[in-house]
């Protein structure tokens, strides 16, 4: 085998290592760039790709169209933990039932003393409205300061407590 | 929403399954291993090696294998883990190969060609991966076994006890017929799932009550306890079965779990402190811990009187003569280091052949496969979830701190193997079931959250609107 070829094939097999680690890199970009900003204008196309979120704006009654505003502005996208041991999670929401509780079955499973097993959940309505809901848990759920009885639309950015964890939904 | 404004949303990318991107990589990962194999034939014996399609298929059926069993029973698992333990272990085979054809290597009395041994080991390996991924729905099952997980580990860890030293370190069990077995790599996963069982329940005990003393927490004195307890079982492990390495993976473990249960500077500081005091402690009368500290401050001073030195000291003339580019792959001497070559040393022959570009791409491997399962634990939504991938990728990036340290001079040399990249079946096998288990936590992480179940009443209902 001639110099030459053990030269190239030595230089070619450290590029493809790198190339390979570099491919690696580029897979996990989207863990340091992890947000995408979308006009609100380029909505419709962006909805193919969530085909429930498609669902509940063609289905909107309406009364909705009637306040652009408030549905601006009460449209969170994602539920974040503020407080409490899993400070930082965030679930992001897409139509689906989060429940909270101790329960391993649980969306986010609480490890807290004061939580119940299946303690709240949280679910959007027909319109959208995110509503949440204290399942008999023993200590209660709280909404701002105050104890929930029935279920409840949640405002964007209210801390609702359960034991020592803190949830807010936000944009 | 369909009204025109300059506003904008920010969201998360969401996430997809990213199977296919899967596949590619465990694809380019078994090109560059066959490459690899390609190239140490082509140097060595200047034509392709014989067995390049056999060991290349092997190595793609493997790679094949864990991908399908990955896409049907873990489909949200993180992309990356697979591909890169592939890679490893597939440049690993090709290393021990070319370490096989070596006539210096030959010609020691302990020799035995050990590629096809290890390519079996894989198999074995991945197939418990696979059978981790069939068997473990829902890792918070293993919650159940907090403390039966704490009595097999402790078992495995004392076994080695009862059978001779090999090489001066009592880490292997010998089985009549089958071979030799080294638990502690076993007990390594094992244990990992007591610590994360134990500190979710005890973290707030260990963080709370706590006094603030020169801006650190100190823990109440019975707090202490369970650190201690530790802390002194490493201590016995490296004073009965002399063994540096696995009593610094266990303490320094159960330091890093610790810390990220509570949250508190104080354990790191209590853990450094006292793991050096441990150290230094035992070093002064153990023979054989004495031997390797010798050989680390001073591996030249023994040349031709001591082996253990000596061999240190060839290892670190094998990375000075890889320089930045390497010798090339098949080109180096790094056979001189002899016995232990293909295993404690294999790093060596990383760095000659490959130089420190190549040492660096294979380091950024082991990081992106630590950095991988740190990110499954931060995206875990259970609190044992988080603590077993932190503590399982804490101890695999411990493990190669301690072993490529050691190989470099930067500590003392300990008895550990590289993972997936040295011979060895106990680290092959393994570390693939480490490999296994954060692929099923990261898949639960990712996975999106269930659908809700449609309901009767919803369409019935009226909601009251205020």
């Amino acid at each position: 085998m001639s110099e030459l070829t053990l030269t190239v094939m030595r230089l070619g097999f450290l590029a493809v290592l790198w190339l390979f680690v570099i491919v690696a890199v580029q897979v996990i970009r989207s863990d340091l760039f992890g947000t995408r900003v979308t006009q609100r204008g380029s909505r419709r196309t962006a909805a193919d790709t969530r085909p429930q979120q498609a669902r509940q704006q063609q289905a909107a009654p309406p009364q909705q169209r009637q306040q652009p505003g408030r549905q601006r502005r009460g449209a969170p996208t994602k539920l974040i933990v503020s407080e409490g041991t899993l400070t930082g999670t965030t679930v992001a929401l897409q139509g689906q039932t989060i429940t909270l509780g101790r329960a391993h079955d649980s969306t986010i499973v609480l490890d807290d003393d004061y939580a119940s097993s299946r303690h709240a959940r949280i679910y959007p309505d027909r319109d959208g409205q995110w509503i949440v809901e204290d399942l008999g848990s023993t200590n209660g759920t709280y909404l701002d300061r105050t104890r929930l009885t029935t279920p409840t639309p949640v405002p964007l950015g209210a801390p609702i407590r359960i034991g020592k964890t803190v949830i807010e939904l936000r944009k | 929403m369909s009204v025109v404004t300059n506003t904008t949303t920010i969201g998360a990318i969401d996430a997809p399954s990213r199977r296919n991107t899967e596949l590619a990589l465990v694809a380019f990962a078994v090109l560059i291993s066959v490459f690899a194999y390609a190239n140490v034939g082509l140097a060595l014996n200047g034509e392709l090696p014989a067995g390049m399609l056999g060991y290349g298929l092997g190595l793609a059926l493997l790679g094949g294998v864990a991908h399908l069993a990955v896409r049907r029973f873990a489909p949200y698992a993180d992309p990356l883990l697979l591909p890169l333990a592939t890679l490893l272990n597939g440049l690993g085979l090709a290393f021990i190969w070319r370490l096989d054809q070596s006539e210096r290597f030959q010609a020691l009395t302990t020799f035995a060609p050990a590629a096809s041994k290890q390519l079996m080991f894989s198999a074995v390996g991945v197939a418990l991966m696979v059978g981790v991924l069939v068997a473990l729905k829902d890792h918070r099952i293993l919650q159940r076994y907090t403390y039966i997980s704490m009595l097999v580990a402790l078992f495995l860890l004392i076994l080695p006890m009862f059978f001779p030293a090999v090489n001066g370190a009592k880490i292997w069990i010998k089985i009549p017929g089958v071979g030799t077995i080294q638990p502690g790599e076993f007990a390594k996963i094992i244990i990992a799932v007591f610590f994360a069982g134990y500190l979710m329940v005890k973290r707030d005990a260990l963080a709370l009550a706590s006094r603030r003393f020169m801006g650190l927490y100190l823990p109440r004195g019975r707090d202490l306890g369970p650190i201690l307890m530790v802390w002194a079982f490493s201590i016995l492990i490296l004073v009965f079965e002399t063994d540096l390495g696995s009593s610094l993976l266990f303490f320094g473990m159960f330091v890093v779990m610790l810390y990220v249960a509570t949250e508190r500077t104080s354990w790191i500081v209590f853990g450094l402190l006292m793991s050096a005091a441990g150290a230094v402690g035992v070093a002064t009368f153990e023979p054989h811990v004495q031997d390797r500290v010798t050989a680390w401050l001073d591996p030249f001073a023994g040349w031709g009187k001591e082996a253990a030195s000596e061999q240190m000291a060839k290892s670190l003339m094998a990375f000075g003569s890889g320089g930045t580019l390497g010798t090339g792959l098949g080109q180096g001497n790094s056979d001189l280091i002899g016995f232990a070559a293909n295993s404690d040393f294999i790093l060596a022959t990383v760095g000659e052949e490959l130089g420190l570009a190549g040492m660096m791409a294979v380091l950024l491997v082991y990081g992106l496969i630590v950095e991988r399962g740190v990110r499954t634990a931060l995206a875990a939504r259970d609190p044992f979830g988080k603590l077993l991938a932190i503590g399982l990728s804490g101890s695999f990036a411990i493990q190669v701190f301690v072993v490529a340290g050691g190989v470099m001079g930067l500590i003392p040399l300990t008895g550990m193997t590289m993972p997936f990249l040295a011979a060895g079946g106990s680290s092959v096998i393994a570390n693939w079931a480490l490999i296994g288990i954060l692929i099923r936590i990261s898949d639960t992480a990712r996975r999106p959250a269930p659908a809700p179940a449609p309901s009767p009443d919803a369409e019935m209902t009226q909601v009251v609107r205020p």
